[in-house]
């Protein structure tokens, strides 16, 4: 089916027009919707097509990392939702993880699948954004956008009942989660799994197929494994290059070993593979959750046995040494270096945003495509200024 | 497949969607159905456990909160955006009692740290949210007699917590009452055997010493 979709396309090859051009430079952004944020790109054009491009970030920095080493280990919690901010539930559980690995803390069973829940249920919520967004930016303006949002809307109902917030959830702790999961929102929970199915397929139909979306996707913004591999990408462009690797595989952190679920793979490496391992990695997702949900038992949701550095999170002092926690976030590895000297602050403190690692190839997936073409290949990137600018 | 048959298949979906839109219920969770709502008209019901930004208890007459503005919250607060002193009496002891007791909401994150890390249950985060103003150095900084909500307000957004919370101050009372009795009876009893060999004035100033107060752990 994957195969059969495709629509033969020509690569744009500038320098055959015969006319004489002359180079010109654009400024897009910071302040185009199209940027995600603000971000903004400086690109060199003959005619239409790109040259260079120069991605020109830090609009959006807020100093994260130099918070954090100045404000305890628990109150950087909140800090971590605001990163990515359409995935605070994965950045929470990175962010615990690096600290339970530096405290040698062990996380009870049920913490362990409700964190495993939440994020597979915050895959969803970025994916079906992200692939509204990248639509949006091929001008099928805000109707997938829109219509994802729907979807979207039940998943954050759950985290407001479940955490107190829709988006800024703040709640992991170290040694387990800030709140027992009742069986009323596990119960809303397996009902949007049991729907989703559902919403998916129209969401499928709706655009996968379209001719106008193949065109403009299919062949464009190729990124060769080799390249994706050399640049350090992670997540669904690296898989979408057609690279086996998902760290909930390789690294089997949390209860992810206990789940049976594919990584689905790209072959080209084009926008459209990007967008439809998205698709596809969705419903991997879901086949998670309905494991989860059925193995979920009642039982502590925060370790009752934890070291005594962690008694008191206000005073939590971890042992001197460093750690690096890890996790498959929606966007590629997230991951959390952290060096204690033992006092109350960390030492240092340093975020892998997937957003911004994978944000350095853009120049190179945009060279010799228009510049129509250059935004949609920035949209299937899937960045978030909050992150990419921390 | 004809070129643009994708495209027609698209398009059924949106006026499936259209619609679903008039013929599904509003907010019934069924695929196509609408999930917002008219606002300021309409309301969605709101979440216990919903949080935007902090308020300070009081049990019945707004002098007594239950603050006594041991700096707790303060300190944990991420950006630091609460500031407290303590209150003084007339000989300039500081008192269990916050003479002032800021809290900037523009800066608040409304992340919820202050009503965990209390050890006195005197901090709650509220479901208020529509408090925009024209003037943010004023008006959106909260002095503390404009954050002191009843405890009936509490339990009036989160009946559960409101309950479980006061089940445990009820029963941290007694246990202190409890503890306070036999700590005067053992205190007696001292007291009399020293009487017994000693004289009276001993006693008296045992008894004069004001019984120290629970310092709880964090709630956590
Ligand atoms: S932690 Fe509680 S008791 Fe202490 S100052 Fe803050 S609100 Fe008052
Ligand atoms: S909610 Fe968070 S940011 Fe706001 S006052 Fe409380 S601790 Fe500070």
């Amino acid at each position: 089916m994957f195969e059969k979709m495709r629509v033969k396309t020509k690569v744009i090859d500038s320098g055959k027009s015969g006319l004489d051009t002359q180079t010109l430079e654009v400024n897009v952004g910071p302040q185009h919707p199209s940027t995600h944020g603000v971000f903004r790109m400086t690109i060199v054009l003959d005619g239409e097509v790109v040259k260079s491009l120069r991605p020109v970030m830090g609009y959006l920095h807020r100093n994260h990392e130099q918070i954090a080493e100045n404000i305890t280990y628990s109150a950087s919690m909140p800090y971590t939702d605001r990163l990515d901010y359409f995935n605070s539930m994965s950045n929470n559980q990175a962010w615990a993880m690096t600290v339970e690995q530096l405290a040698e803390v062990e996380i009870p069973d049920r913490a362990e699948y409700i964190r495993v829940i939440m994020s597979e249920l915050t895959r969803l919520v970025n994916h079906v954004s992200v692939i509204g967004f990248l639509l949006n930016d091929m001008g099928a303006f805000f109707t997938p956008t829109l219509f994802a949002f729907r979807e979207r809307e039940k998943v954050l109902d759950v985290f407001e009942a479940v955490s107190g917030s829709r988006m800024m959830c703040n709640y992991l702790r170290f040694g387990g989660v800030n709140r027992d999961l009742t069986d009323d929102q596990l119960g809303q929970i397996k009902k949007i799994v049991a729907d989703f199915p559902a919403f998916l397929d129209e969401f499928e139909t709706l655009l996968a197929q379209n001719e106008i979306v193949c065109m403009r996707c299919q062949n464009v913004g190729v990124l060769p494994a080799e390249l994706a591999i050399n640049a350090s990408i992670t997540g669904p462009m690296l898989r979408a290059s057609g690279v086996n690797y998902d760290i909930r595989k390789v690294d089997q952190y949390s209860v992810y070993d206990r789940f049976e679920f594919k990584i689905p793979l790209g072959e080209k490496g084009d926008v459209y593979d990007r967008y439809y391992v998205r698709m596809l990695e969705m419903r991997e997702s879901l086949k998670i959750l309905n494991q989860a949900l059925e193995q979920i038992e009642p039982g502590p949701f925060m370790a009752p046995k934890v070291p005594a550095c962690l008694k008191n999170p206000r005073n939590f002092k971890p042992p001197v040494g460093e750690a690096y926690g890890r996790v498959e976030a929606p966007k590629g590895e997230l991951g959390f270096y952290v060096v204690s000297d033992g006092s109350k602050e960390p030492w240092r403190y340093h975020v892998r945003a997937p957003s911004f690692i994978n944000l350095t190839v853009l120049e190179a997936m945009c060279i010799g495509y228009k510049l129509a073409d250059a935004i949609v290949i920035l949209g299937s990137i899937d960045i978030v200024l909050g992150e990419v600018d921390r | 497949m004809f070129f643009g048959l994708g495209i027609l298949r698209g398009m059924n979906i949106t006026l499936m969607n259209f619609i679903r839109s008039y013929t599904r219920k509003r907010g019934s969770g069924e695929i196509g159905a609408l999930t917002t709502v008219q606002y300021p008209e309409e309301r969605l019901p709101e979440k216990e456990k919903f949080r935007n930004f902090p308020f300070l208890i009081y049990d019945d007459k707004p002098e007594d909160l239950r603050c006594v503005a041991c700096d707790i919250c303060a300190q944990d607060c991420p950006p630091r955006c609460i500031y407290i002193v303590k209150e003084t009496d007339e000989a300039g002891k500081p008192m269990k009692k916050p003479a002032v007791f800021d809290i900037d909401f523009t800066v608040c994150m409304n992340c919820g740290i202050c009503e965990e890390v209390c050890p006195f249950d005197a901090i709650f985060m509220d479901h208020e949210f529509e408090i925009a103003d024209s003037d943010r150095h004023d008006k959106l900084l909260y002095h503390r007699d404009d954050l002191l909500k009843t405890n009936e307000h509490f339990h009036k957004i989160r009946p559960n917590d409101g309950r479980e919370v006061d089940t445990r101050l009820a029963e941290a009372k007694e246990a202190k009452a409890k503890k306070d009795e036999a700590r005067k009876k053992a205190a007696e009893a001292k007291a009399a055997a020293k009487a017994k060999a000693e004289a009276e004035k001993a006693t008296e100033a045992k008894e004069d010493k004001p019984p120290e107060t629970e310092k709880e752990s964090d709630p956590q």
